[in-house]
């Protein structure tokens, strides 16, 4: 599905050679400030890359539209962005951006239950809790179908209990679905106990790749 | 009517009074702008004087060279004026932005109204066309300098909320599409509550001039209301045409947001 080779960014991030396949689960681990969201950004094309080539299904990055291409690969960000308004403003508003089709409140409350948020559609946005907005976040990019889905520690500054919620929605809904999922983690356990593919990031560099199951 | 009172050289000097009495108390009270206030009146003075001489030798002239000129100059300066003002950097895409958004809302503007609405014989009588001309370049201008520092400072602060948005999909214009609307509005608001004061907070400047040099009231207040509506029309295309491209140079042909080069602060 992606194919980086000699990818070179702004002297943040370099990788020789990586392939990511369709359907499958990558966990992406390493220091902090390693370069690893910069990473992410570039297989979305949020960033831009100097040298080398980065393909999405056989198709050079450069030559897509970037916005078409975000509305399939999409990523959510470590700190959720939260827009002025209800939950269910929130929800659709990925809909909205990507001119995909609404869909009703039963859609949108089925989506939160999977996250295990119980809350009313009208509530503002704005006052939920950090690992509620997380979900809320989580649920606003899977109404969206994603093909491709990038995540930046989900997990990370949550609660335990967010942390274990967060954990089993991608283990029960993400590892079993057609989704490409790629993750940021600052957990090589997690990574290895669900992942397929464990790749290292360390000063902007690709240092390893393993396939761990 | 009345014939109009001569305040001649003399009685002039007298206003001066007001000058000296305002240098008497910051002295007194130790503010310490004296030097200020001596620049600014001996500026306001000699920028008039200078200016009534122009005046007085473009409107003797009956050519539309002359009259092309002097919009052309003062539409120059206006846009001097907002980069020099702004307290913001901007990039070499916004600056163009700036200046054709101004020569396309104040030249639309300016021909409508002094064509259709005024119907001035000939079209580049100076008479007319000058001040006019600079009281819809001035407002622009205004308009246009509210509008860059917004702008910038609106697209720094909600950097998150943007970048948020691309990330599921949406165009640069959707994705700033609320940051355009505010910086339109907060921009044109002076504009419009200027509109609401006038007849009862204050008479406006032009209307006051035109009464003083003895027009009918009546007279002047139309021609107050016409020129307000110019005002507002200039400022409206102007601001509209900066806010809808001017967001375009904070993203770069891959619809990456990309605002290093536009700083809340002004380049040193």
């Amino acid at each position: 599905m992606f194919r980086l080779n000699n990818v070179r960014c702004r002297d943040i991030i370099r990788v020789e050679e990586l392939c990511i396949e369709e359907g499958e689960t990558t966990f992406v681990v390493g220091e902090s400030g390693g370069g690893k969201t910069t990473f992410l950004k570039l297989l979305n094309h949020l960033v831009d890359y100097e040298e080398g080539t980065i393909t999405y299904q056989d198709q050079d990055l450069h030559s897509l539209d970037a916005v078409l291409l975000r509305r399939e690969v999409i990523l959510m960000p470590q700190v959720p962005v939260i827009f002025p308004g209800t939950v269910r403003h929130n929800l659709l508003i990925g809909l909205e951006f990507s001119k995909k089709e609404l869909v009703d409140d039963s859609r949108l409350l089925e989506e939160l239950a999977k996250v295990g948020l119980q809350k009313s559609l009208v509530a503002d946005a704005e006052e939920l809790s950090g690992g509620e907005q997380q979900r809320l976040a989580l649920s606003r990019v899977m109404l969206m179908e994603p093909k491709v889905l990038l995540l930046d520690e989900p997990t990370s500054a949550l609660d335990e209990e967010t942390e274990e919620k967060i954990t089993a929605y991608i283990s029960n809904h993400l590892l079993n679905s057609s989704i490409t999922l790629v993750m940021v983690t600052h957990s090589k356990k997690l990574a290895r106990e669900m992942g397929k593919k464990m790749v290292t990031i360390n000063n902007g560099v690709v240092t390893a790749v393993e396939e761990v199951a | 009517m009345d014939e109009i009172i001569q305040i001649g050289p003399w009685r002039l000097l007298l206003a001066y009074v007001f000058v000296v009495l305002l240098l008497v108390l910051v002295r007194w009270q130790g503010i310490g702008k004296e030097k200020e206030i001596i620049i600014s009146t001996f500026r306001m003075t000699l920028q008039l004087l200078v200016m009534g001489y122009v005046l007085v030798y473009i409107f003797g002239q009956s050519s539309f060279y002359v009259t092309l000129l002097v919009f052309t100059v003062m539409l120059f300066f206006a846009i001097r004026n907002i980069f020099a003002r702004v307290k913001v950097t901007v990039n070499k895409r916004l600056r163009t932005v700036i200046v054709v958004s101004m020569i396309a809302g104040t030249v639309m503007t300016t021909f409508y109204f002094l064509l259709l609405v005024i119907n001035i014989q000939p079209w580049y009588d100076p008479r007319y066309f000058i001040p006019i001309a600079g009281m819809i370049i001035g407002n622009s201008m205004t308009g246009v300098s509210l509008g860059v520092e917004r702008l910038v400072g609106e697209m720094k602060g909600k950097k998150q909320l943007i970048e948020g948005a691309l990330m599921l999909g949406a165009t640069p214009k959707d994705a700033t599409i609320t940051v355009i609307k505010d910086v339109f509005t907060s921009a044109i608001m002076p504009t419009i509550n200027s509109m609401v004061g006038m007849g009862i907070i204050f008479l406006p400047g032009m209307m006051t001039g035109q009464i003083l040099a003895g027009m009918s009231p009546l007279i002047a207040i139309e021609y107050q209301i016409a020129i307000m509506l110019g005002i507002l029309g200039s400022v409206s295309i102007t601001l509209f045409l900066f806010t809808h491209f001017g967001y375009l140079t904070f993203f770069n042909s891959r619809s990456q947001l990309d605002i290093k080069d536009q700083r809340n602060s002004k380049e040193q």
